[in-house]
C-alpha cells in the first residue's frame, strides 16, 4: 500500500503539476460515477426513492384505486389499538429473540466441535451448511409441516421417547418451537462464518495460556470469545436482522392465515395480508415503518454497545 | 496438528523448568504412546458426535427424500426411512403439471427467471464493486455506506411504492419488476462479496496496466474480471438459488399461472390436492430442490468460501 502511494506521488510530481492532475482527477470522477451508474439508479430507483415514497403513504389512506388521502398520524395510531399487528409485533419478537441466540449458539457451539484438524472436517462442513440454502424454501416448509403434524413423524419420536406432543401445527402452543428448530436446522451459514474466524485465531495464544496453566473453560472465555467478538458481532446483527424477515415458512405452514390463533401471524405476514390483499398499503407502509425504525434502533444498539464487548486485534484497549 | 501443538506446549513448560533434563528415551515413548492413545480415543469420541449431529440435521432431508417413494398411507408418522413398496406413482401425479400447465412450464420459467437473475447480478454488482474498490473517486465513501446500508435495510420498506409503481406501469404479470433490481445491483449482499473479494487482488496489476496506458474499461474487463471468477461463480451460485427458492417476488407480481416458478405452483399444488395427499406434495417438493441440491454438490466449495469470507473484515 504504501509502495503505490509514493509510486503514484511521484509518477504525479514528474509530469507538470496541477494541470495534469487535475485532469486525472476528473477522469478519475468521471470513471467513478460511470461505472456505479446501474448501481445509483438502482439506489434512488428501488431503495431511497421507494423509501421516501412509502414514508409519504404511511401518512395516507391509499387502496391502490382512488388517490392517497392524508390522515396524519391515524395509521400509527390504529396499528396500536390493532390486536393482530399487536399479535404480529409479539410472534415476530419472540422469534427473534429465542431463535437467533439458540441458533448462534448452536452454530458456535459446531464451529468449535469442527475446528481442529481431524479428518472429513470439510464434509462435515458442508453437509452442515446446506440447510441453510433450502430452509426457507417453500419445498422445505411442507415437509416441516408434514413431520410436525398430529401422528407426524415428530410426534411418534417423542411417543418413542415418552412423551405425547401431539401435533404441532395445529397447537398454538407449539408452532413457536417448530419454527425455531427450523431456523436453528439453518445454523450452518454462521458456523461456517465461526469456522473461518475459529481458523484467524493465532495457535500461539492457546499455547501460551496452557503454558500458563489455563484450562479449556479459561481459554474459551479469554481468548476464543474476546478473539471472536468481531464475528459474533457480525453473525448476531446479520441473522438478527434476517430473522425479521421470514416470510414463506410461515405462509406455507399456516396456509397463509397466520394461525392456529395468530400464533404463526409474522409481522411480514400480516404486512403482506393488509397491503396486498387487504389493499390497505398507507397501513401496510406505516407498518414497514415501524419495522424499519425497530430494526435502525437495534442496529444502533448493536453497534453502540460493541465498544464494550467487540475487540479488534491490533487496536488499543 | 492439534496433538504436535500440545506435544510442543508440554514440552516448551518442561524446558522453562529449571533441573530436569531432556527426559530418556523410554519416557519420551511412552509419552508419545499416551498421546497417540489418547488422540485415538478423542477421535472416535469426535466422530461418534459429529455423526450424531449430521444425523440429526439429514434426518429430515432424507425423510423428505425418501417419503416422495412411499405412498401416501405410508408417509405420515412413518419414521422409517425405507420405503417398504418404492414407487414413482408420486412423481407421475407431481409431474402432470396443474390445472393445464405442465410442470416443465413451472421448471422452464424458473430457469428463465433464474438465469436472469444470474446475468444481471454478476455484471451490475461486478461493474458497482469495481468503482468502490478500485476507483478514487469524491463521494465514494458515502455511497459505500449507504450501499452498506441498504444490506441492512429491511426490504418490506420499499415493496409497496415498488409495486405501485410496477402496477401503474403495467407491468404486474411480467417478470420485470422481479429482474430489475437484479440488473441495478440493488442486493447489496453481492457488491460486498465483490469489493471484499477484488480488495484482495493486488493493487501492483492496475498500477502497471495504468503505467502502460490502460484506462479503467480496459483494466476491469482485461485484468479484473478474469481474476474475479471465484467470485463470480460464488455470486452465480447464490443468485441461482435464491432466484429459484425465491417466494415472495412471484406471489407479490406473477397472477397467471403459465408465468408461476416453481415455488409459486407447489403453493399452489398443496392448495389443490387433498390435504391428505402427502406423497405427490412431497415429490414436487424434492423435484423443485433437484437443481439446488445438484449446485450444492458442484460447488459447495465455492458456497462454503463465500460465505466464510463474509464475516471477516465485516
Amino acid at each position: 500500500m504504501a509502495l503505490t502511494t509514493t509510486v503514484t506521488r511521484t509518477g504525479g510530481s514528474a509530469v507538470p503539476p496541477s494541470a495534469a492532475r487535475r485532469r486525472r482527477r476528473a477522469a478519475e470522477t468521471r470513471a467513478g460515477y460511470t461505472f456505479l451508474t446501474p448501481w445509483l439508479i438502482g439506489f434512488f430507483g428501488l431503495t431511497a426513492g421507494p423509501m421516501l415514497a412509502s414514508l409519504y403513504l404511511a401518512f395516507t389512506d391509499y387502496n391502490l384505486f382512488a388517490p392517497p388521502e392524508l390522515v396524519g398520524f391515524d395509521n400509527f395510531r390504529m396499528l396500536f389499538e390493532d390486536p393482530r399487528f399487536l399479535q404480529s409485533a409479539k410472534v415476530t419478537g419472540t422469534y427473534v429473540l429465542l431463535g437467533t441466540p439458540i441458533k448462534l449458539v448452536a452454530a458456535l457451539a459446531v464451529a468449535m466441535l469442527l475446528n481442529n484438524s481431524r479428518r472429513g472436517q470439510g464434509l462435515y462442513r458442508s453437509v452442515f451448511y446446506a440447510p441453510s440454502l433450502i430452509g426457507a424454501s417453500v419445498s422445505i416448509a411442507i415437509v416441516w409441516k408434514a413431520m410436525f403434524i398430529d401422528r407426524g413423524v415428530v410426534d411418534r419420536i417423542g411417543q418413542g421417547i415418552g412423551i405425547d406432543w401431539g401435533g404441532w401445527v395445529g397447537d398454538p402452543g407449539k408452532t413457536m418451537p417448530m419454527f425455531i428448530l427450523l431456523t436453528v436446522w439453518q445454523f450452518g451459514a454462521p458456523m461456517v462464518i465461526f469456522l473461518a474466524g475459529l481458523k484467524q485465531v493465532p495457535t500461539e495464544l492457546y499455547e501460551a495460556a496452557a503454558v500458563d496453566g489455563a484450562g479449556p473453560v479459561r481459554k474459551f472465555f479469554r481468548i476464543t470469545l474476546p478473539m471472536l467478538s468481531p464475528v459474533i458481532f457480525f453473525n448476531l446483527l446479520l441473522e438478527t436482522i434476517h430473522s425479521f424477515q421470514i416470510f414463506a415458512s410461515a405462509f406455507i405452514i399456516s396456509d397463509g392465515t397466520g394461525g392456529p390463533a395468530g400464533s404463526t401471524l409474522f409481522y411480514t405476514l400480516y404486512l403482506y395480508m393488509r397491503g396486498f390483499q387487504d389493499f390497505r398499503m398507507g397501513y401496510a407502509s406505516a407498518m414497514a415503518w415501524v419495522l424499519v425504525v425497530v430494526v435502525g434502533l437495534l442496529t444502533l444498539l448493536f453497534f453502540r454497545s460493541s465498544r464494550f464487548w467487540v475487540h479488534y486485534s491490533g487496536e488499543a484497549k | 496438528m492439534s496433538i504436535d501443538h500440545a506435544v510442543v506446549g508440554t514440552a516448551g513448560g518442561l524446558q522453562a523448568e529449571p533441573g530436569p533434563g531432556l527426559p530418556s528415551h523410554e519416557q519420551s515413548r511412552a509419552l508419545r504412546r499416551r498421546t497417540r492413545t489418547r488422540s485415538r480415543a478423542g477421535s472416535v469420541l469426535f466422530h461418534t458426535f459429529v455423526l450424531a449431529v449430521t444425523a440429526v440435521i439429514l434426518y429430515p432431508a432424507l425423510w423428505m427424500l425418501m417419503s416422495a417413494f412411499k405412498p401416501t398411507s405410508e408417509i405420515v408418522g412413518n419414521v422409517s426411512l425405507w420405503p417398504e413398496s418404492p414407487s414413482f406413482a408420486n412423481f407421475a401425479t407431481a409431474l402432470d403439471g396443474i390445472g393445464g400447465v405442465s410442470f416443465w412450464t413451472f421448471v422452464w420459467n424458473s430457469t428463465l427467471l433464474a438465469a436472469g437473475s444470474v446475468i444481471g447480478i454478476v455484471l451490475s454488482a461486478s461493474v458497482s464493486a469495481y468503482a468502490f474498490a478500485r476507483i478514487d473517486f469524491p463521494g465514494r465513501k458515502v455511497w459505500f455506506a449507504l450501499m452498506i446500508a441498504t444490506l441492512l435495510l429491511p426490504f418490506h420498506v420499499v415493496i409497496i411504492p415498488q409495486y405501485i409503481v410496477f402496477n401503474s406501469l403495467g407491468l404486474v404479470n411480467t417478470y420485470v419488476p422481479l429482474l430489475l433490481g437484479k440488473f441495478l445491483a440493488a442486493e447489496a449482499f453481492f457488491v460486498f462479496l465483490m469489493v471484499q473479494f477484488m480488495r484482495n487482488l493486488p493493487r501492483e496489476l492496475d498500477e502497471a496496466a495504468r503505467i502502460d496506458g490502460a484506462g479503467h474499461l480496459r483494466i476491469f474487463t482485461a485484468i479484473m474480471l478474469p481474476l474475479m471468477k471465484p467470485a463470480i461463480v460464488t455470486s452465480s451460485i447464490f443468485a441461482f438459488i435464491w432466484s429459484w427458492n425465491d417466494f415472495f417476488g412471484p406471489l407479490l407480481y406473477l397472477k397467471s399461472p403459465d408465468l408461476y416458478p416453481l415455488p409459486i405452483a407447489l403453493r399452489i399444488f398443496v392448495d389443490q390436492t387433498s390435504t391428505s395427499d402427502y406423497g405427490a406434495q412431497i415429490a414436487m417438493a424434492v423435484l423443485a430442490l433437484v437443481p439446488v441440491l445438484l449446485f450444492f454438490l458442484v460447488f459447495q466449495r465455492y458456497l462454503v468460501a463465500g460465505v466464510a469470507t463474509q464475516g471477516l473484515k465485516g
